[in-house]
């Protein structure tokens, strides 16, 4: 017999008939929770605000209208609406009020909101104006730190309007000891205090707020029983009464008290993980190492004979769109940077132990089953993967990427676990990571690793590098010099690398500020109650109560950086075919490629706004001229010669992500111009700023913030993902590619770095297809890659890129041993690759 | 092995990383340029002509060709050694024909087994086996194709008769080399059940034969033969469809061979 069951278990109809259902409606902004919210807070306006916290976590928890839905196992809903949100205006509100109108029908990720629940969050709205997070956090920022943020030259906005999020809390402890286990240990802290003292009234206040919340949870789980029970009594269908039956039992159980079985503990589960959604709008909660700390439950039913595999594996896919169930309204900025509802709860199966075995199970092979059951994007599926990993198992993990849903994400055990000691765990906890949204590891139940602090776009300072630090007129850099002065490529880099150093101060002064506000605004005792050490140092998370303590902003644009700078340092130092005074006219000029419609509209916002702001009054007919006059920009004849040979000199020049190892390694260089400067700063919670080298999708909106680059990128393009390749400059395969990128210090950007590929189909078809891909990672990961990702292309995508080829520019597609450009091929030969997505 | 033997030249003109089709595992090929058969689907027309020439490319002149030392050569192939060790892969010799330049190609498969790297060469097997011998010590995979067991209906389409072909196959699989038998499966060459079992049948009688790949003709050279200012006799060709495929697979497979679509 196996080690595992890794066998595929067939999916209940039960499944589809629930995912149906999920997407029968359009997502729905509620208004309750907000209401609730406000009514507790206008009752506790003179209390400690960590008791406010868990009074109006209490409140809400106590009131939210409940739903079971039709054929759930699992219950617990935050909305009534499947797929749906509430809304948190203790971090901020107006964006959403100034979006009421444009959230149903915006391109990414529309709500609909009803004209009652518009009206009312209207009045709930008053009452917040001046007690946000965020505008507190915007008091405590140093003005040029603001004004880098106006100028794009990083974005916080993650944190500054919304909760934080990130965070695996110790899921284990609540199956084994429930919400009773916990308040007896806050009890037992708060019995150690004495009154006198120096903390004790700060400490004791948390402790009650955790008993308090704790209390509320219980409190609404009966809620749920009490909803079930009395479902069952008006249930005519025999087979569904006994299931609201057991439903009403396992709610009167936990998350009381410790999981008796592993249908109890995934009923457990599911309300740590949604309850921890509704105390803040923080995305990224992640389940992490849930193969793990339900193995315990699962084996001992399978043993006893009280489970078969068939229900577990149901139980599991219920989890897995409950997942789906929860939803987060963003502004339309974010929602762009984030694209396609994500909540980026990263569940993650395999890996090693702390004892640094290999604890892979029946249930990790379950968990990427029910992916394959659901193909939705919930939870963000991770697989660890490390020399002792079941090659079983990373097939298996291999057949759910062929399905061209985008997971797993595979991680490199043998990068993390050191990178992880490096910033002070120990070798058991870095051992035991899982990872946080998208590619963020950190030990769970023990850390508060603000992984998403911002992204910082490493462009931006190399324009103004070009510019002396200004930017439409305003000193927002430093002051570097004029870069015609410029005598050498040493001077050249030093300029940038002073740029960055003072940027990064700014950042880190705009995090800091919000980090405070958190602190001092919106504490979070239920999360806290799940985090070592808060409950023994009796303080919540986000006052520095957790053990390892980071903040983790993400720099991106690595590819452009390298490219622009070794043509820079190749074309004007080296061959002297350009001088930088004409590389900066280049620049402005947009490589003479004028400006299309949607930078004309941008250039006449801006003209508009400065001749509004100069006091003028501007007539629909001017505003017409200005954008005719941006659109006809002229550049002429000889100029735009000049700037073609320039970008074709620029062209010819190798480029990142080609296995050559002078670039790559000037690549490894320009990492660091991030990664080094931010680990000497520390935040106000007694930790440490550590980089991250991804971008999620921030990358497309925010490329369009970005000038042209000297790597021939035009102006308002998306930037390079994550540490990938610039698109279409890899040429030489997914093998060059990824030593290019491995060629990276993956261990000093110990916040994550994202490697993306694409596939066609065909290159993971049969058996021998699978087992090519699965060494492929290895020897990636041999090479100390971090983390790799892969987009197997669809037939949809195949199809866009028909219609628009210029955004498919890089897309290889590999059929039958040829790879080619599929943009560069012939109509009728696009059509036989498109036909072949359907072999496997 | 010495520098001298190093710096032998040979002529490629492609050298394609992540090659995924063409033996097992991840494999790096090298195309060498100049061929014998002129067969009408190739999909490969600029690797036809032993001379360096100038293909249009996206609208641009591409120089196809170029010299190369196996030294050259092995630095490129040794970037994906990692790869083949976890895959099971190596480097295949393609074309071209790769039996057309011995020299380079003996001493480029020596390096490559030298340095631990496993090697096959994709061949069409036209070539006198005094030059195949001296390639049999350093070749590990042998992919040999049989197009069509017609000698009439095989010059017709590849410009040569299939005597020598069919006769050195046997010889390479008599000499226990590990070879397996693959077929361009080109709608009105040799599409039909009875021209692939025919195929499947004799590969069937090579000794230590046991695997045979039916490759479906794809369009993916197409442009290139406009590229070269050559016309594609075959254009209005349609590429066989699944269903086809697989039933010339099943046929194929009753002569107890094992038989696979692609390679």
């Amino acid at each position: 017999m196996n080690k595992y069951y890794d066998a595929d278990i067939v999916k209940s109809p039960r499944i589809t008939k629930l995912v149906d259902s999920l997407f029968a409606g359009k997502p729905r902004i509620e208004a309750d929770r907000a209401v609730l919210l406000t009514e507790s807070y206008m009752q506790t306006e003179k209390e400690p605000i960590i008791t406010r916290r868990a009074k109006a976590f209490e409140h809400i928890l106590k009131y939210i209208p409940i739903v079971i839905r039709e054929d759930e196992l699992i219950v617990g809903s935050s909305t009534i609406a499947p797929r749906s949100c509430q809304v948190f205006p203790e971090y901020s509100y107006a964006w959403l009020e100034q979006e009421f109108e444009t959230v149903a029908t915006r391109s990414a990720d529309p709500f609909e909101i009803s004209e009652e629940a518009k009206e009312t969050l209207h009045k709930v709205y008053r009452y917040w104006n001046g007690k946000t997070t965020s505008e507190l956090a915007s008091s405590y920022m140093a003005p040029e730190a603001k004004q880098a943020i106006d100028h794009n030259i990083f974005t916080p906005g993650n944190y500054f309007y919304n909760g934080i999020g990130h965070v695996t809390v110790n899921y284990g402890k609540v199956l084994a000891i429930g919400y009773e286990g916990i308040i007896k240990e806050a009890q037992e802290a708060l019995d150690q205090l004495k009154v006198s003292d120096m903390d004790y009234n700060k400490r004791s206040r948390f402790l009650e707020a955790v008993i308090l919340s704790c209390q509320a949870v219980v409190t609404y789980a009966q809620r749920y029983a009490q909803l079930a029970l009395e479902e069952a009594k008006r249930c005519s269908d025999p087979v569904r009464r006994e299931e609201l039956a057991q439903i009403a039992k396992n709610c009167a159980r936990v998350p009381r008290y410790g999981a008796t079985s592993f249908y109890e503990a995934c009923q457990s589960f599911w309300f740590i993980q949604m309850l921890l959604q509704v105390e803040s709008s923080g995305h990224s909660i992640s389940p992490g190492r849930f193969d793990q700390y339900m193995y315990p439950y699962y084996a001992a039913d399978l043993k006893s004979g009280k489970i078969t595999r068939e229900f577990a594996q149901e139980l599991i896919d219920c989890i897995w769109i409950k997942l789906n169930d929860l939803n987060k309204v963003r502004d339309a900025a974010s929602a762009e940077g984030f694209a396609g509802y994500s909540l980026f709860q990263n569940l993650i199966v395999g890996g090693q132990n702390a004892q640094g075995m290999d604890v892979t199970n029946d249930l990790s092979f379950m968990c990427i089953e029910a992916s394959m059951h659901v193909m939705l994007p919930q939870p963000s599926l991770s697989i660890r993967i490390w020399n002792g990993t079941p090659h079983e198992l990373f097939v298996k993990a291999a057949k759910l990427t062929r399905t061209g849903i985008g997971l797993p994400a595979y991680y490199n055990d043998e990068v993390i676990i050191p990178s992880l000691q490096n910033r002070g765990l120990s070798l058991e906890d870095a051992r035991d990571y899982n990872i946080i949204g998208c590619v963020e590891p950190q030990k769970s139940g023990k850390t508060d690793g603000w992984h998403d602090a911002a992204f910082f776009n490493m462009c931006r300072p190399l324009e103004l590098v070009f510019s002396n630090g200004m930017d439409k007129g305003v000193q927002v850099g430093a002051k570097t010099g004029e870069v015609e002065q410029m005598e050498s490529f040493e001077e050249f880099f030093g300029a940038y690398q002073k740029q960055m150093n003072y940027l990064i101060g700014l950042m880190v002064n705009a995090i800091n500020a919000i980090d405070v506000a958190h602190g001092e605004r919106c504490p979070l005792p239920f999360q806290s109650s799940m985090v070592e050490e808060c409950i023994g140092r009796g303080k919540s998370m986000q006052e520095g109560g957790a053990l390892y303590n980071f903040t983790g902003p993400q720099g991106f644009g690595i590819a452009n950086m390298a490219d622009s700078l070794y043509a820079i340092k190749k074309l004007v130092f080296e061959e002297k075919k350009i001088t930088l005074a004409e590389f900066k006219k280049a620049l402005e000029m947009n490589y003479g490629k004028g400006v299309d419609t949607a930078l004309a509209e941008r250039i006449t916002k801006e003209v508009v706004r400065s001749l509004i702001e100069a006091g003028r009054k501007v007539t629909e007919d001017e505003i017409a001229e200005v954008y005719k006059i941006a659109l006809e920009s002229g550049v002429s004849e000889a100029d735009r010669k000049k700037y073609d040979d320039l970008l074709e000199a620029i062209n010819e020049l190798p480029k990142f992500g080609n296995d050559i190892p002078e670039v790559d390694l000037f690549a490894r260089e320009v990492a660091y111009t991030y990664t080094k400067p931010l680990e000497t700063f520390k935040n106000p919670r007694g930790g440490r700023y550590q980089a991250g080298l991804y971008p999620v999708s921030a990358n497309v909106p925010l490329g369009a913030q970005t000038g042209a680059t000297p790597d021939g990128r035009l102006a308002y393009r998306p930037v390079a993902d994550g540490v990938s390749p610039s698109s279409g400059k890899d040429t030489h395969g997914p093998t060059a590619a990824a030593n290019s990128v491995a060629k990276l210090d993956h261990y000093i950007a110990s916040n994550g770095t994202l490697f993306n590929q694409k596939f066609h189909p065909s290159a993971l078809s049969g058996v021998k297809g699978l087992e090519n891909f699965v060494a492929l990672i290895r020897s990636y990961f041999d090479q100390k890659g971090s983390h790799m990702q892969f987009n197997v292309i669809s037939r949809d995508t195949l199809l866009d890129a028909q219609k628009n080829p210029e955004k498919y520019k890089n897309l290889v597609v590999r059929v039958a041993g040829y790879s080619a450009l599929f943009t560069s091929l012939s109509r009728s030969l696009q059509e036989d690759i498109i036909a072949r997505t359907e072999q496997h | 092995m010495n520098m001298e033997k190093k710096a032998v030249t040979g002529r490629i003109f492609d050298i394609q990383r992540f090659s995924i089709h063409d033996g097992p595992g991840i494999r790096t090929i090298i195309f060498l340029k100049g061929c014998g058969l002129r067969c009408k689907w190739c999909c490969n027309p600029e690797s036809q002509r032993p001379e360096i020439q100038s293909m249009k490319v996206q609208g641009k002149e591409k120089i196809i060709g170029r010299d190369v030392t196996v030294q050259e050569v092995m630095e490129e192939i040794k970037k994906d050694y990692n790869y083949y060790r976890r895959s099971g892969g190596g480097v295949t010799l393609s074309g071209g024909e790769a039996l057309l330049q011995p020299d380079f190609a003996v001493e480029l498969l020596k390096a490559c087994q030298d340095f631990g790297i496993s090697t096959a060469i994709e061949t069409a097997g036209f070539a006198s086996f005094d030059v195949i011998g001296r390639y049999l010590p350093y070749v590990d995979v042998f992919l040999m194709d049989i197009k069509h067991m017609d000698c009439k209906k095989h010059e017709q389409f590849t410009g040569r008769p299939n005597e020598l072909i069919l006769e050195n196959a046997r010889k390479i699989a008599e000499a226990g080399a590990d070879l397996i038998i693959r077929v361009p499966v080109v709608p009105t060459f040799n599409e039909t059940r009875e021209e692939i079992m025919d195929i499947a049948n004799f590969a069937k009688t090579l000794p230590g034969v046991k695997e045979l790949h039916l490759l479906p003709y794809h369009r993916l050279g197409q442009d290139k033969y406009e590229g070269l200012g050559r016309t594609y006799d075959l254009a209005e060709l349609v590429p066989p469809d699944n269903v086809h495929m697989s039933m010339l697979a099943e046929a194929a497979g009753r002569s107890g061979l094992q038989c696979q679509i692609g390679g």
